[in-house]
Protein backbone atom coordinates (compact mmCIF):
# COMPACT_ATOMS: atom_id res chain seq x y z
CA UNK A 1 0.00 0.00 0.00
CA UNK A 2 1.66 3.21 -1.17
CA UNK A 3 0.67 6.69 -2.33
CA UNK A 4 -0.27 5.42 -5.79
CA UNK A 5 -2.58 2.79 -4.28
CA UNK A 6 -4.21 5.46 -2.14
CA UNK A 7 -4.71 7.64 -5.19
CA UNK A 8 -6.25 4.75 -7.15
CA UNK A 9 -8.63 4.06 -4.25
CA UNK A 10 -9.67 7.69 -4.09
CA UNK A 11 -10.27 7.86 -7.82
CA UNK A 12 -12.24 4.61 -7.85
CA UNK A 13 -14.29 5.56 -4.84
CA UNK A 14 -15.40 8.64 -6.71
CA UNK A 15 -16.00 6.87 -10.02
CA UNK A 16 -15.60 3.11 -10.22
CA UNK A 17 -16.22 3.08 -13.99
CA UNK A 18 -12.80 4.53 -14.89
CA UNK A 19 -10.82 2.24 -17.16
CA UNK A 20 -7.24 1.10 -16.44
CA UNK A 21 -6.14 3.37 -19.31
CA UNK A 22 -7.83 6.43 -17.80
CA UNK A 23 -6.62 5.59 -14.31
CA UNK A 24 -3.13 5.11 -15.70
CA UNK A 25 -3.00 8.61 -17.17
CA UNK A 26 -4.37 10.14 -13.99
CA UNK A 27 -2.05 8.31 -11.63
CA UNK A 28 1.05 8.29 -13.86
CA UNK A 29 1.05 4.47 -14.17
CA UNK A 30 0.82 2.07 -17.11
CA UNK A 31 -2.58 0.40 -17.66
CA UNK A 32 -1.03 -2.97 -16.79
CA UNK A 33 0.33 -1.59 -13.54
CA UNK A 34 -3.15 -0.22 -12.72
CA UNK A 35 -4.75 -3.61 -13.42
CA UNK A 36 -2.17 -5.36 -11.26
CA UNK A 37 -2.59 -2.93 -8.36
CA UNK A 38 -6.40 -2.97 -8.49
CA UNK A 39 -6.40 -6.78 -8.57
CA UNK A 40 -4.17 -6.79 -5.48
CA UNK A 41 -6.48 -4.35 -3.69
CA UNK A 42 -9.44 -6.58 -4.54
CA UNK A 43 -7.51 -9.64 -3.36
CA UNK A 44 -6.75 -7.95 -0.04
CA UNK A 45 -10.45 -7.06 0.27
CA UNK A 46 -9.58 -3.39 0.50
CA UNK A 47 -11.83 -2.88 -2.50
CA UNK A 48 -15.05 -4.60 -1.38
CA UNK A 49 -17.35 -3.90 -4.30
CA UNK A 50 -18.06 -1.49 -7.14
CA UNK A 51 -21.29 0.32 -6.58
CA UNK A 52 -23.45 3.26 -7.62
CA UNK A 53 -24.61 6.13 -5.46
CA UNK A 54 -28.31 6.62 -6.09
CA UNK A 55 -30.50 9.42 -4.86
CA UNK A 56 -33.56 7.25 -4.17
CA UNK A 57 -35.62 10.29 -3.26
CA UNK A 58 -35.24 11.49 -6.83
CA UNK A 59 -35.93 8.07 -8.24
CA UNK A 60 -39.28 8.43 -6.41
CA UNK A 61 -39.38 4.71 -5.86
CA UNK A 62 -41.41 5.06 -2.70
CA UNK A 63 -38.86 3.19 -0.62
CA UNK A 64 -38.24 3.92 3.05
CA UNK A 65 -35.01 3.80 4.98
CA UNK A 66 -34.45 3.92 8.69
CA UNK A 67 -31.56 4.10 11.07
CA UNK A 68 -31.99 1.56 13.86
CA UNK A 69 -30.00 1.71 17.06
CA UNK A 70 -29.69 -1.34 19.28
CA UNK A 71 -28.51 -1.98 22.81
CA UNK A 72 -26.92 -5.41 22.94
CA UNK A 73 -25.57 -7.69 25.65
CA UNK A 74 -22.23 -8.95 24.39
CA UNK A 75 -21.42 -12.67 24.59
CA UNK A 76 -18.61 -14.15 26.62
CA UNK A 77 -15.70 -15.07 24.30
CA UNK A 78 -17.34 -13.53 21.21
CA UNK A 79 -18.27 -10.01 22.25
CA UNK A 80 -20.51 -8.44 19.64
CA UNK A 81 -19.26 -10.37 16.63
CA UNK A 82 -21.60 -13.36 16.49
CA UNK A 83 -24.76 -11.35 16.99
CA UNK A 84 -23.55 -8.84 14.39
CA UNK A 85 -23.03 -11.64 11.90
CA UNK A 86 -26.59 -12.83 12.46
CA UNK A 87 -28.08 -9.38 11.98
CA UNK A 88 -25.97 -8.76 8.89
CA UNK A 89 -27.47 -11.79 7.17
CA UNK A 90 -30.78 -9.99 6.58
CA UNK A 91 -31.05 -8.50 3.12
CA UNK A 92 -32.99 -5.55 4.61
CA UNK A 93 -29.92 -4.53 6.62
CA UNK A 94 -27.88 -2.25 4.36
CA UNK A 95 -25.18 -1.35 6.87
CA UNK A 96 -24.25 -2.37 10.36
CA UNK A 97 -21.76 -0.80 12.69
CA UNK A 98 -20.59 -1.14 16.29
CA UNK A 99 -20.53 2.33 17.78
CA UNK A 100 -19.65 4.09 21.03
CA UNK A 101 -22.23 5.92 23.12
CA UNK A 102 -25.65 5.01 24.48
CA UNK A 103 -26.33 2.33 21.85
CA UNK A 104 -24.06 -0.44 20.62
CA UNK A 105 -25.15 -1.14 17.03
CA UNK A 106 -26.29 1.20 14.34
CA UNK A 107 -28.03 -0.27 11.28
CA UNK A 108 -29.56 1.16 8.19
CA UNK A 109 -32.58 -0.78 7.08
CA UNK A 110 -34.57 -0.31 3.90
CA UNK A 111 -38.03 -1.43 2.94
CA UNK A 112 -40.84 -0.61 0.55
CA UNK A 113 -43.06 1.01 3.17
CA UNK A 114 -42.78 2.37 6.68
CA UNK A 115 -44.94 -0.55 7.79
CA UNK A 116 -42.53 -3.04 6.25
CA UNK A 117 -39.55 -1.50 8.03
CA UNK A 118 -41.41 -1.41 11.35
CA UNK A 119 -42.44 -5.03 10.98
CA UNK A 120 -38.92 -6.13 10.15
CA UNK A 121 -37.57 -4.46 13.27
CA UNK A 122 -40.28 -5.72 15.60
CA UNK A 123 -40.48 -9.26 14.22
CA UNK A 124 -36.86 -10.05 13.44
CA UNK A 125 -34.46 -7.70 15.17
CA UNK A 126 -36.07 -6.78 18.49
CA UNK A 127 -36.88 -10.35 19.57
CA UNK A 128 -33.33 -11.62 19.01
CA UNK A 129 -31.53 -12.87 22.07
CA UNK A 130 -29.27 -10.28 23.67
CA UNK A 131 -31.03 -7.28 22.09
CA UNK A 132 -32.09 -5.15 25.04
CA UNK A 133 -33.51 -2.10 23.40
CA UNK A 134 -34.20 -0.66 19.94
CA UNK A 135 -34.69 2.88 18.63
CA UNK A 136 -35.97 3.37 15.10
CA UNK A 137 -35.36 6.63 13.21
CA UNK A 138 -37.07 6.97 9.85
CA UNK A 139 -34.88 8.86 7.37
CA UNK A 140 -36.82 11.85 6.13
CA UNK A 141 -34.37 13.30 3.63
CA UNK A 142 -30.81 12.54 2.58
CA UNK A 143 -28.55 15.51 2.04
CA UNK A 144 -25.25 13.72 1.54
CA UNK A 145 -24.33 10.10 0.86
CA UNK A 146 -20.88 8.55 0.37
CA UNK A 147 -19.29 11.97 0.16
CA UNK A 148 -21.74 13.13 -2.50
CA UNK A 149 -23.88 16.09 -1.50
CA UNK A 150 -27.37 15.97 -3.01
CA UNK A 151 -28.12 19.54 -2.10
CA UNK A 152 -25.27 21.31 -3.93
CA UNK A 153 -26.15 24.83 -4.93
CA UNK A 154 -24.80 26.33 -8.11
CA UNK A 155 -21.45 27.90 -7.30
CA UNK A 156 -21.23 31.67 -7.25
CA UNK A 157 -20.53 33.68 -10.34
CA UNK A 158 -17.09 33.03 -11.79
CA UNK A 159 -15.44 35.48 -14.13
CA UNK A 160 -14.47 34.01 -17.52
CA UNK A 161 -10.88 35.31 -17.50
CA UNK A 162 -8.24 36.37 -15.04
CA UNK A 163 -4.57 36.90 -15.76
CA UNK B 1 -10.39 71.12 -20.33
CA UNK B 2 -7.05 69.68 -19.30
CA UNK B 3 -6.29 66.00 -19.67
CA UNK B 4 -6.38 64.92 -16.07
CA UNK B 5 -4.98 61.46 -16.59
CA UNK B 6 -1.36 61.12 -15.57
CA UNK B 7 1.30 60.06 -18.03
CA UNK B 8 2.10 57.02 -15.91
CA UNK B 9 -1.50 55.85 -15.89
CA UNK B 10 -1.77 56.54 -19.60
CA UNK B 11 1.30 54.58 -20.63
CA UNK B 12 0.49 51.35 -18.84
CA UNK B 13 -1.25 49.01 -21.28
CA UNK B 14 -4.87 47.98 -20.81
CA UNK B 15 -5.66 44.31 -20.33
CA UNK B 16 -5.04 42.41 -23.55
CA UNK B 17 -8.16 40.31 -23.21
CA UNK B 18 -10.81 42.91 -22.50
CA UNK B 19 -12.69 42.11 -25.71
CA UNK B 20 -12.55 38.38 -24.98
CA UNK B 21 -13.94 39.03 -21.54
CA UNK B 22 -16.96 40.90 -22.88
CA UNK B 23 -17.48 38.34 -25.64
CA UNK B 24 -17.41 35.42 -23.19
CA UNK B 25 -19.88 37.14 -20.88
CA UNK B 26 -22.33 37.55 -23.78
CA UNK B 27 -22.28 33.82 -24.60
CA UNK B 28 -24.05 30.77 -23.18
CA UNK B 29 -22.43 27.47 -22.25
CA UNK B 30 -18.86 28.73 -22.14
CA UNK B 31 -16.28 26.42 -20.57
CA UNK B 32 -13.68 28.78 -19.23
CA UNK B 33 -10.09 27.66 -19.01
CA UNK B 34 -9.23 31.32 -18.68
CA UNK B 35 -9.48 31.82 -14.94
CA UNK B 36 -6.40 31.58 -12.76
CA UNK B 37 -8.15 30.39 -9.64
CA UNK B 38 -9.09 27.03 -8.14
CA UNK B 39 -12.63 25.92 -8.95
CA UNK B 40 -12.97 24.48 -5.44
CA UNK B 41 -14.84 26.44 -2.82
CA UNK B 42 -12.73 27.60 0.12
CA UNK B 43 -12.55 24.64 2.58
CA UNK B 44 -15.52 25.01 4.88
CA UNK B 45 -13.59 25.10 8.16
CA UNK B 46 -11.79 28.23 6.92
CA UNK B 47 -15.11 29.92 6.12
CA UNK B 48 -16.56 28.80 9.44
CA UNK B 49 -13.60 30.25 11.37
CA UNK B 50 -14.12 33.57 9.65
CA UNK B 51 -17.90 33.57 10.17
CA UNK B 52 -17.45 32.78 13.85
CA UNK B 53 -14.91 35.57 14.18
CA UNK B 54 -17.33 38.06 12.63
CA UNK B 55 -20.03 36.93 15.06
CA UNK B 56 -17.60 37.60 17.91
CA UNK B 57 -17.10 41.14 16.63
CA UNK B 58 -13.86 40.59 14.75
CA UNK B 59 -14.45 43.33 12.21
CA UNK B 60 -11.87 45.98 13.06
CA UNK B 61 -8.45 46.94 11.70
CA UNK B 62 -5.59 44.67 12.59
CA UNK B 63 -2.01 45.78 13.17
CA UNK B 64 -0.47 47.10 9.96
CA UNK B 65 1.70 44.03 9.65
CA UNK B 66 -1.24 41.69 10.16
CA UNK B 67 -2.50 39.57 13.05
CA UNK B 68 0.45 38.65 15.28
CA UNK B 69 -0.62 35.01 15.68
CA UNK B 70 -0.95 34.58 11.92
CA UNK B 71 2.58 35.92 11.34
CA UNK B 72 4.02 33.75 14.09
CA UNK B 73 2.41 30.59 12.76
CA UNK B 74 3.32 31.52 9.21
CA UNK B 75 6.96 31.93 10.20
CA UNK B 76 6.95 28.42 11.65
CA UNK B 77 5.14 27.04 8.60
CA UNK B 78 7.62 28.67 6.20
CA UNK B 79 10.50 27.20 8.12
CA UNK B 80 9.00 23.72 8.22
CA UNK B 81 8.02 23.67 4.56
CA UNK B 82 10.72 25.66 2.77
CA UNK B 83 13.47 26.12 5.39
CA UNK B 84 12.87 29.87 5.18
CA UNK B 85 13.76 31.93 8.25
CA UNK B 86 11.85 35.17 8.73
CA UNK B 87 11.17 37.02 11.95
CA UNK B 88 7.38 37.50 12.23
CA UNK B 89 7.85 40.86 13.96
CA UNK B 90 10.33 42.56 11.65
CA UNK B 91 10.54 40.68 8.38
CA UNK B 92 6.96 39.91 7.43
CA UNK B 93 3.84 41.80 6.30
CA UNK B 94 0.43 40.27 5.64
CA UNK B 95 -0.74 41.88 2.39
CA UNK B 96 -3.99 42.20 0.49
CA UNK B 97 -3.20 39.37 -1.85
CA UNK B 98 0.18 38.86 -3.51
CA UNK B 99 -0.87 41.67 -5.87
CA UNK B 100 -0.41 44.24 -3.13
CA UNK B 101 2.76 42.55 -1.90
CA UNK B 102 4.18 42.83 -5.38
CA UNK B 103 3.27 46.50 -5.69
CA UNK B 104 4.74 47.56 -2.35
CA UNK B 105 7.84 45.41 -2.91
CA UNK B 106 8.51 47.08 -6.25
CA UNK B 107 7.81 50.56 -4.93
CA UNK B 108 10.01 49.96 -1.90
CA UNK B 109 13.08 49.27 -4.04
CA UNK B 110 12.60 51.11 -7.34
CA UNK B 111 14.00 54.56 -8.08
CA UNK B 112 13.17 56.47 -11.27
CA UNK B 113 15.19 55.04 -14.12
CA UNK B 114 15.98 51.75 -12.40
CA UNK B 115 15.73 48.79 -14.70
CA UNK B 116 13.79 45.81 -13.39
CA UNK B 117 14.16 42.58 -15.31
CA UNK B 118 11.01 40.50 -15.63
CA UNK B 119 11.10 36.82 -16.55
CA UNK B 120 8.36 36.40 -19.15
CA UNK B 121 5.83 35.11 -20.08
CA UNK B 122 4.29 36.01 -16.76
CA UNK B 123 1.42 37.42 -14.80
CA UNK B 124 0.45 40.74 -16.39
CA UNK B 125 0.93 43.12 -13.49
CA UNK B 126 4.72 42.97 -13.05
CA UNK B 127 5.55 45.38 -15.88
CA UNK B 128 2.85 47.97 -15.10
CA UNK B 129 3.80 47.92 -11.39
CA UNK B 130 7.40 48.69 -12.32
CA UNK B 131 6.29 51.48 -14.66
CA UNK B 132 4.01 52.99 -12.01
CA UNK B 133 6.96 52.97 -9.60
CA UNK B 134 9.01 54.95 -12.13
CA UNK B 135 11.19 52.04 -13.12
CA UNK B 136 11.80 50.54 -16.53
CA UNK B 137 10.57 46.98 -17.07
CA UNK B 138 13.03 44.86 -19.07
CA UNK B 139 11.50 41.62 -20.31
CA UNK B 140 13.61 38.50 -20.62
CA UNK B 141 12.20 35.43 -22.27
CA UNK B 142 11.96 32.02 -20.64
CA UNK B 143 12.29 29.75 -23.64
CA UNK B 144 10.29 26.67 -24.40
CA UNK B 145 13.46 24.76 -25.25
CA UNK B 146 14.47 25.20 -21.58
CA UNK B 147 11.02 24.05 -20.41
CA UNK B 148 10.19 27.75 -19.93
CA UNK B 149 12.82 28.13 -17.23
CA UNK B 150 14.88 31.30 -17.01
CA UNK B 151 18.23 30.52 -18.62
CA UNK B 152 21.27 32.27 -17.11
CA UNK B 153 22.58 33.30 -20.57
CA UNK B 154 19.32 35.07 -21.40
CA UNK B 155 19.36 36.79 -18.04
CA UNK B 156 22.98 37.93 -18.53
CA UNK B 157 22.07 39.61 -21.81
CA UNK B 158 19.44 41.72 -20.06
CA UNK B 159 21.63 42.90 -17.18
CA UNK B 160 23.03 46.44 -17.45
CA UNK B 161 24.64 48.88 -15.03
CA UNK B 162 21.16 50.26 -14.31
CA UNK B 163 19.59 46.93 -13.41
CA UNK B 164 18.19 47.01 -9.89
CA UNK B 165 16.09 43.92 -9.53
CA UNK B 166 14.81 40.72 -11.11
CA UNK B 167 11.24 39.48 -10.80
CA UNK B 168 10.57 35.77 -11.18
CA UNK B 169 7.52 33.58 -10.60
CA UNK B 170 8.06 29.84 -10.26
CA UNK B 171 6.02 27.63 -10.39
CA UNK B 172 5.02 29.86 -13.25
CA UNK B 173 1.83 31.41 -14.46
CA UNK B 174 1.26 30.78 -17.44
CA UNK B 175 3.71 27.99 -18.30
CA UNK B 176 3.65 25.79 -15.20
CA UNK B 177 7.45 25.77 -15.30
CA UNK B 178 9.37 24.99 -12.13
CA UNK B 179 12.95 26.07 -11.42
CA UNK B 180 14.71 23.34 -9.51
CA UNK B 181 17.59 24.05 -7.19
CA UNK B 182 20.27 23.80 -9.87
CA UNK B 183 18.39 26.19 -12.16
CA UNK B 184 17.82 28.70 -9.39
CA UNK B 185 21.44 28.52 -8.28
CA UNK B 186 22.64 29.55 -11.74
CA UNK B 187 20.31 32.56 -11.67
CA UNK B 188 21.27 33.35 -8.07
CA UNK B 189 24.93 33.54 -9.07
CA UNK B 190 24.17 36.28 -11.57
CA UNK B 191 21.96 38.12 -9.09
CA UNK B 192 24.76 38.02 -6.51
CA UNK B 193 27.56 38.91 -8.95
CA UNK B 194 25.70 42.01 -10.14
CA UNK B 195 24.43 43.00 -6.73
CA UNK B 196 20.78 42.72 -7.78
CA UNK B 197 17.68 42.23 -5.71
CA UNK B 198 15.40 39.26 -6.40
CA UNK B 199 11.62 39.58 -6.11
CA UNK B 200 10.28 36.06 -6.03
CA UNK B 201 6.54 35.54 -6.47
CA UNK B 202 5.93 32.04 -5.12
CA UNK B 203 2.14 32.00 -4.96
CA UNK B 204 2.02 28.58 -6.68
CA UNK B 205 4.71 27.03 -4.44
CA UNK B 206 2.40 24.42 -2.90
CA UNK B 207 1.37 23.33 -6.38
CA UNK B 208 4.70 21.72 -7.19
CA UNK B 209 4.30 18.22 -8.61
CA UNK B 210 7.90 17.21 -9.24
CA UNK B 211 10.15 17.28 -6.19
CA UNK B 212 9.67 19.98 -3.57
CA UNK B 213 9.49 23.72 -3.98
CA UNK B 214 12.81 25.52 -3.55
CA UNK B 215 12.55 29.05 -2.25
CA UNK B 216 15.36 31.20 -3.69
CA UNK B 217 15.97 33.01 -0.38
CA UNK B 218 17.32 29.73 1.00
CA UNK B 219 20.17 29.62 -1.52
CA UNK B 220 23.67 30.70 -0.52
CA UNK B 221 23.99 34.45 -0.24
CA UNK B 222 20.41 35.11 -1.37
CA UNK B 223 18.47 35.77 1.84
CA UNK B 224 19.81 39.33 2.14
CA UNK B 225 18.83 40.19 -1.40
CA UNK B 226 15.46 38.46 -1.81
CA UNK B 227 11.89 39.57 -1.29
CA UNK B 228 9.73 36.48 -0.95
CA UNK B 229 6.09 36.92 -1.93
CA UNK B 230 3.46 34.27 -1.34
CA UNK B 231 -0.18 33.93 -0.43
CA UNK B 232 -3.17 31.75 0.30
CA UNK B 233 -5.20 32.23 -2.88
CA UNK B 234 -4.07 29.31 -4.99
CA UNK B 235 -3.19 26.54 -2.54
CA UNK B 236 -6.16 27.04 -0.23
CA UNK B 237 -8.73 28.17 -2.81
CA UNK B 238 -8.92 31.58 -1.16
CA UNK B 239 -8.70 33.99 -4.11
CA UNK B 240 -11.53 36.27 -3.01
CA UNK B 241 -10.24 36.62 0.55
CA UNK B 242 -7.23 38.61 -0.67
CA UNK B 243 -4.49 37.39 1.66
CA UNK B 244 -0.83 37.28 0.73
CA UNK B 245 2.41 38.01 2.51
CA UNK B 246 5.73 39.70 1.93
CA UNK B 247 8.91 38.51 3.62
CA UNK B 248 12.17 40.42 3.37
CA UNK B 249 15.15 41.59 5.41
CA UNK B 250 14.15 44.23 7.97
CA UNK B 251 15.37 47.28 6.07
CA UNK B 252 13.37 46.43 2.95
CA UNK B 253 10.40 45.22 4.98
CA UNK B 254 10.31 48.52 6.89
CA UNK B 255 10.23 50.46 3.63
CA UNK B 256 7.44 48.27 2.22
CA UNK B 257 5.54 48.58 5.50
CA UNK B 258 5.48 52.38 5.21
CA UNK B 259 3.82 52.11 1.79
CA UNK B 260 1.46 49.41 3.05
CA UNK B 261 0.46 51.63 5.99
CA UNK B 262 -0.39 54.56 3.76
CA UNK B 263 -2.19 52.74 0.96
CA UNK B 264 -3.75 49.68 2.59
CA UNK B 265 -3.51 50.10 6.35
CA UNK B 266 -4.00 46.37 6.79
CA UNK B 267 -5.20 43.30 4.93
CA UNK B 268 -8.89 42.43 5.48
CA UNK B 269 -9.32 40.92 8.93
CA UNK B 270 -11.87 38.30 7.79
CA UNK B 271 -9.34 36.93 5.33
CA UNK B 272 -6.57 36.95 7.90
CA UNK B 273 -8.70 34.87 10.27
CA UNK B 274 -9.44 32.38 7.49
CA UNK B 275 -5.72 32.26 6.64
CA UNK B 276 -4.88 31.49 10.26
CA UNK B 277 -7.30 28.55 10.15
CA UNK B 278 -5.69 27.47 6.86
CA UNK B 279 -2.29 27.31 8.54
CA UNK B 280 -3.67 25.53 11.59
CA UNK B 281 -6.02 23.02 10.02
CA UNK B 282 -5.98 23.46 6.27
CA UNK B 283 -3.24 21.06 5.28
CA UNK B 284 -5.39 18.00 4.49
CA UNK B 285 -7.84 19.89 2.29
CA UNK B 286 -4.96 21.61 0.53
CA UNK B 287 -3.25 18.29 -0.14
CA UNK B 288 -6.50 16.87 -1.49
CA UNK B 289 -6.87 19.79 -3.91
CA UNK B 290 -3.24 19.59 -5.01
CA UNK B 291 -3.63 15.89 -5.71
CA UNK B 292 -6.73 16.58 -7.79
CA UNK B 293 -4.90 19.28 -9.78
CA UNK B 294 -2.16 16.79 -10.51
CA UNK B 295 -4.66 14.20 -11.76
CA UNK B 296 -6.26 16.84 -14.00
CA UNK B 297 -2.88 17.95 -15.26
CA UNK B 298 -2.06 14.40 -16.32
CA UNK B 299 -5.40 13.97 -18.09
CA UNK B 300 -5.34 17.36 -19.77
CA UNK B 301 -1.75 17.35 -21.03
CA UNK B 302 -2.23 13.86 -22.42
CA UNK B 303 -5.41 15.08 -24.12
CA UNK B 304 -3.80 18.21 -25.59
CA UNK B 305 -0.95 16.24 -27.09
CA UNK B 306 -3.40 13.64 -28.40
CA UNK B 307 -5.45 16.26 -30.28
CA UNK B 308 -2.30 17.78 -31.75
CA UNK B 309 -1.61 20.76 -29.51
CA UNK B 310 1.96 20.14 -28.41
CA UNK B 311 2.39 20.82 -24.73
CA UNK B 312 5.28 20.24 -22.36
CA UNK B 313 4.45 18.62 -19.02
CA UNK B 314 4.16 21.48 -16.52
CA UNK B 315 5.75 20.66 -13.17
CA UNK B 316 3.69 23.12 -11.15
CA UNK B 317 0.77 25.57 -10.90
CA UNK B 318 -2.49 24.71 -12.71
CA UNK B 319 -1.80 25.90 -16.21
CA UNK B 320 -1.10 24.14 -19.48
CA UNK B 321 0.67 26.24 -22.11
CA UNK B 322 0.26 24.41 -25.41
CA UNK B 323 1.64 25.64 -28.71
CA UNK B 324 -0.99 26.48 -31.31
CA UNK B 325 1.57 26.98 -34.06
CA UNK B 326 0.58 23.84 -35.97
CA UNK B 327 -2.97 25.12 -36.44
CA UNK B 328 -1.66 27.95 -38.62
CA UNK B 329 -3.48 30.48 -36.46
CA UNK B 330 -1.90 33.10 -34.25
CA UNK B 331 -2.65 32.66 -30.56
CA UNK B 332 -5.03 35.65 -30.67
CA UNK B 333 -6.92 34.18 -33.64
CA UNK B 334 -6.96 30.76 -32.02
CA UNK B 335 -8.35 32.08 -28.74
CA UNK B 336 -10.99 34.25 -30.39
CA UNK B 337 -12.19 31.64 -32.89
CA UNK B 338 -12.21 28.88 -30.29
CA UNK B 339 -14.38 31.06 -28.09
CA UNK B 340 -16.75 32.08 -30.90
CA UNK B 341 -17.10 28.65 -32.49
CA UNK B 342 -16.80 26.23 -29.58
CA UNK B 343 -17.39 28.39 -26.50
CA UNK B 344 -14.10 27.47 -24.88
CA UNK B 345 -12.23 30.35 -23.28
CA UNK B 346 -8.41 30.28 -23.19
CA UNK B 347 -5.92 33.11 -22.78
CA UNK B 348 -3.81 33.99 -25.83
CA UNK B 349 -0.16 33.74 -24.78
CA UNK B 350 0.98 36.96 -26.43
CA UNK B 351 -0.85 39.05 -23.84
CA UNK B 352 1.37 37.42 -21.21
CA UNK B 353 4.62 38.86 -22.47
CA UNK B 354 7.71 37.88 -24.35
CA UNK B 355 7.70 34.25 -25.44
CA UNK B 356 3.97 33.92 -25.01
CA UNK B 357 3.10 34.22 -28.70
CA UNK B 358 1.88 31.09 -30.51
CA UNK B 359 0.77 29.61 -27.21
CA UNK B 360 -2.41 29.65 -25.19
CA UNK B 361 -2.82 29.45 -21.47
CA UNK B 362 -5.38 26.90 -20.34
CA UNK B 363 -6.12 26.74 -16.63
CA UNK B 364 -7.06 23.18 -15.73
CA UNK B 365 -8.74 24.40 -12.56
CA UNK B 366 -12.12 23.12 -13.75
CA UNK B 367 -13.83 19.77 -13.18
CA UNK B 368 -12.53 16.70 -15.01
CA UNK B 369 -15.86 16.53 -16.81
CA UNK B 370 -15.47 20.07 -18.13
CA UNK B 371 -11.85 19.39 -19.07
CA UNK B 372 -12.91 16.39 -21.13
CA UNK B 373 -15.65 18.43 -22.82
CA UNK B 374 -13.23 21.29 -23.49
CA UNK B 375 -10.81 18.85 -25.13
CA UNK B 376 -13.62 17.41 -27.26
CA UNK B 377 -14.57 20.92 -28.44
CA UNK B 378 -10.94 21.88 -29.10
CA UNK B 379 -10.43 18.75 -31.16
CA UNK B 380 -13.58 19.55 -33.16
CA UNK B 381 -12.35 23.13 -33.65
CA UNK B 382 -8.91 22.07 -34.87
CA UNK B 383 -10.45 19.57 -37.31
CA UNK B 384 -12.51 22.39 -38.81
CA UNK B 385 -9.60 24.76 -39.47
CA UNK B 386 -9.15 25.05 -43.24
CA UNK B 387 -5.81 23.98 -44.72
Amino acid sequence: MDQKDLLLLRLLEENSRLSPEELGVMAELSPDEVTRRVAALEEEKIIRSYTTVIDWDRAANGGVAAIIELKVNPERDYGYDRIAERIAKYREVRSLRLITGVYDFQLTVTGKTMHEVARFVSEYIAPMDRIRETATHIIMKTYKENGQAFCEKEAGERIPYSL
Amino acid sequence: MRDYVSTRARVIPPSGIRKFFDLALSMEGVISLGVGEPDFPTPWNLCEASIYSIEQGGTSYTSNRGIQKLREMLAVWLHQHYQLSYDPDDEMIITTGVSEGLDIAIRAVTDPGDEVIIAEPCYVSYGPCVTLAGGIPIPVQCREKYQFRLHPDDLMEAVTARTKALIINFPNNPTGAVMRKEHLSAVADIVTDHDLLLISDEVYSELTYTGSHVSPATLDGMWDRTITLNGFSKAYAMTGWRIGYLCAPKEICDAALKIHQYVMLCAPVMGQVAALEAIRRGEDEKDRMVQEFRVRRNLFIEGLNRIGLTCHMPEGAFYAFPSVEKTGLSDLEFAEQLLREEQVAVVPGSVLGKGGADHCRCAYAVSRKDLAEALRRMEHFIAGIPG
